[in-house]
């Protein structure tokens, strides 16, 4: 048994290079077992790469990744305890489904009656009964899906690796999709390691995300703490909408700093809310959620900081509006999200309104 | 179902039908022509134009049309197994091995296509004769004490000649084939167990099969019609049913029974082709 300190994949300072150009620059990670793990980040970033070299179809140029404690250098792609869901699906077209999905038990040499147990156990398990017989070219994006899925499940690895799996769906499949993927991953415990560069979707599924930029991991947190303590402006900017307003420290005490803001004006920190990495003589930029800033339609009860501005644009979405207001002393509008709830009515372009924010809701950059 | 003329079909027609004319005229025209003759009789100077099957009693039933017949199909099985089984490899290596020059390789290939065939044929000649390149060259090494005489003049020298002939059409379909492969499929096979060699027996070669059979019939139905190949480098052993056919229109002057023997050497082609086309389909989805 595994104590529940070695994680499920060590990865440690792996380099990975193609001819001169750098793909990863010496990742380091910890992946833990039964563990729902995305490497989100931009295309380009090394992430499918990552993906590749823990799943061995690219060898690493330097560094190791273990695997339940076992280094994977010298093991090749087919004997690794990983399955893969790939991007195309890679479903084989001369096969039909049942073949599909029972095409890694057959290499095990599995009985043939064990292999159409395990194989119609798991394609109920994703909801594919009744299509054994179908070849791919008889099946729908989602359901090839499903199959590739099912493909890597019947295999029970220790680990499943799915690269961009629900880019090619529509957006309400991917949706519906997402939230499956994620209660299935619960149900059986099984580790997954998610490639996307969508953020919505690895926020929404996973237990701990790994954003990347240019081979290199720049956090590596849970989807609140990456959305709500990003280490820098890139990963801010990344994962959600972000204002980003100039900021300078005025004056210092032991517990605290006063930043004097564009637009906003002075606030009182306390000191531990800066990140590890960043110093106050560092500090250039502080950033606010849109939906952390409020339209105040009632100033009776706001005890907090406000801000006279102006209304220049008003997305209406049903739900929520998205409003761009100008403060005096600031070219670019701030973006505040308001829920349109009961009472709430939509302020029209053109009007004067008072934005009221919180100290809480600042979150400090170095630069 | 009605046939509506529309712009649309008029424009196709008028695109087509140059190359349709020529088809007709040149092909289905003298098709038609062979298969009329064949039920004919040649009475020395004259056609007589009766009816007859005696053209086909005597093609089937001659034991040395049959021979001929027989030895055909042999000599071009023969020719598409080693064609096909020396294509593969180099189809292979063009098209999961070459990264660059691509399109530099498929040109070296077409270059034997550069002389004429005739002059090919006689190239082997020179290279498999009894003083030839290959003789001289071995005894002059030592290895043999006097020339080697099964290569010329035999069976063996048609294969040969005709292997490398047709080796250019039977590696491109394959190449194609192959260059058509979704290479995420031999990584999902890999992912899911399978050692190289067992992925190309699985995957690979059943997803190759479509270029293989194209290779087969491609180079399988012309063979068993060359009649120039087997008249220089064939001897008396390695007379072909194309040389006998080609006899009986000229030499022999009874046409009838050239056009009988023509038009079943095509039905027997035809009912093998059709056959490993069939096989190909199903070894394709079946393999694995």
């Amino acid at each position: 048994m595994q104590d529940d300190k070695t994680p499920m994949i060590a990865i440690r300072d792996v380099v990975k290079k193609f001819g001169s150009f750098t793909a990863l620059h010496g990742i380091t990670a910890d992946i833990r077992e039964g563990e729902f793990f995305s490497l989100l980040g931009p295309s380009g970033c090394g992430k499918t790469t990552l993906l590749r070299t823990i799943a061995g179809f690219e060898p690493t140029t330097s560094g190791t990744i273990a695997i339940d404690g076992k280094n994977m250098a010298d093991i090749p792609a087919n004997d690794r305890p990983t399955n893969m869901v790939f991007q195309s699906y890679a479903i084989f077209p001369h096969l039909n489904v049942e073949e599909n999905v029972g095409y890694g038990l057959k290499t095990r040499k599995m009985p043939k009656k064990d292999i159409a147990r395990e194989v119609a156990e798991v394609l109920s398990l994703v909801d594919m009964e009744g299509y054994g017989k179908r070849k791919a070219h008889e099946l729908s994006g989602g359901q090839r899906q499903r199959v590739a899925l099912a493909r890597a499940l019947v295999m029970k690895p220790k680990v499943i690796l799915l690269d961009e799996p629900l880019s090619a769906l529509d957006k309400k499949l991917r949706d519906q999709m997402q939230v499956e993927l994620r209660s299935l991953q619960r149900s059986i415990g099984i580790t997954f390691i998610l490639v996307t560069h969508d953020q919505e979707e690895a926020l929404i599924m996973s237990d701990r995300i790994a954003v990347m930029f240019e081979g290199q991991i720049e956090q590596l947190d849970t989807p609140e703490g990456l959305y709500r303590r990003p280490v820098n402006k890139r990963v801010a900017s990344f994962i959600g909408v972000m204002n980003f307003l100039s900021a300078k420290v005025t004056e210092q005490t032991d517990t605290h700093l006063t930043l004097d803001m564009d637009a906003l004006g002075k606030i009182d920190l306390p000191r531990d809310r800066l990140g590890e990495d960043i110093t106050p003589e560092s500090i250039g930029t502080v950033g606010v959620r849109p939906e952390m800033l409020t339209v105040l339609f009632d100033q009776s009860d706001w005890s907090q900081n406000k801000v006279e501005g102006e209304v220049v644009d008003t997305e209406y979405y049903g739900d929520m509006t998205y409003y761009k207001v100008r403060l005096p002393g600031r070219d670019a509008p701030l973006s505040i999200s308001m829920r349109n709830t009961a009472g709430r009515s939509v302020v029209p372009p053109g009007s004067p309104v008072t934005v009221g924010w919180g100290a809480e809701s600042i979150v400090v950059f170095g630069d | 179902m009605a046939w509506r003329f529309d712009r649309e079909a008029g424009q196709g027609l008028k695109l087509i039908s140059p190359t349709f004319g020529y088809v007709l005229v040149m092909l289905a025209a003298p098709l038609l022509m062979v298969i009329t003759f064949s039920f004919w009789t040649q009475d020395y100077l004259t056609i007589d134009t009766t009816l007859t099957l005696d053209n086909y009693r005597e093609a089937w039933t001659q034991p040395l049309y049959q021979v001929l017949m027989w030895r055909s199909l042999k000599i071009s099985l023969i020719v598409t197994v080693v064609t096909v089984l020396l294509a593969f490899p180099i189809a292979y290596y063009l098209s999961f091995h070459v990264k660059k020059r691509k399109a530099l390789w498929l040109f070296l290939i077409t270059v034997p296509f550069w002389t004429s065939y005739l002059l090919r044929v006689f190239l082997w000649k020179v290279i498999l004769g009894y003083n030839g390149v290959f003789n001289t060259t071995l005894m002059g090494l030592g290895f043999i004490e006097e020339p080697l005489t099964f290569i010329l003049y035999n069976l063996n020298a048609v294969v040969i000649t005709l292997a490398h002939a047709w080796a250019p059409f039977a590696i491109l379909p394959i190449f194609v084939a192959l260059e058509k492969i979704d290479r995420s499929l031999l990584e999902a096979a890999t992912d899911l167990g399978d050692s190289p060699m067992r992925r190309f027996f699985r995957i690979t070669l059943p997803l190759a099969m479509p270029g293989i059979v194209a290779s087969t019939l491609i180079v399988l139905i012309p063979t068993v019609g060359d009649f120039i190949t087997p008249r220089l480098v064939g001897g008396t052993d390695g007379l072909m049913i194309s040389n006998m056919i080609q006899i009986q229109f000229g030499k022999a002057n009874n046409a009838p029974l050239g056009a009988a023997l023509a038009v079943s050497a095509m039905v027997v082609i035809g009912l093998i082709s059709a056959g490993i086309f069939f096989a190909g389909k199903k070894l394709g989805g079946r393999v694995r």
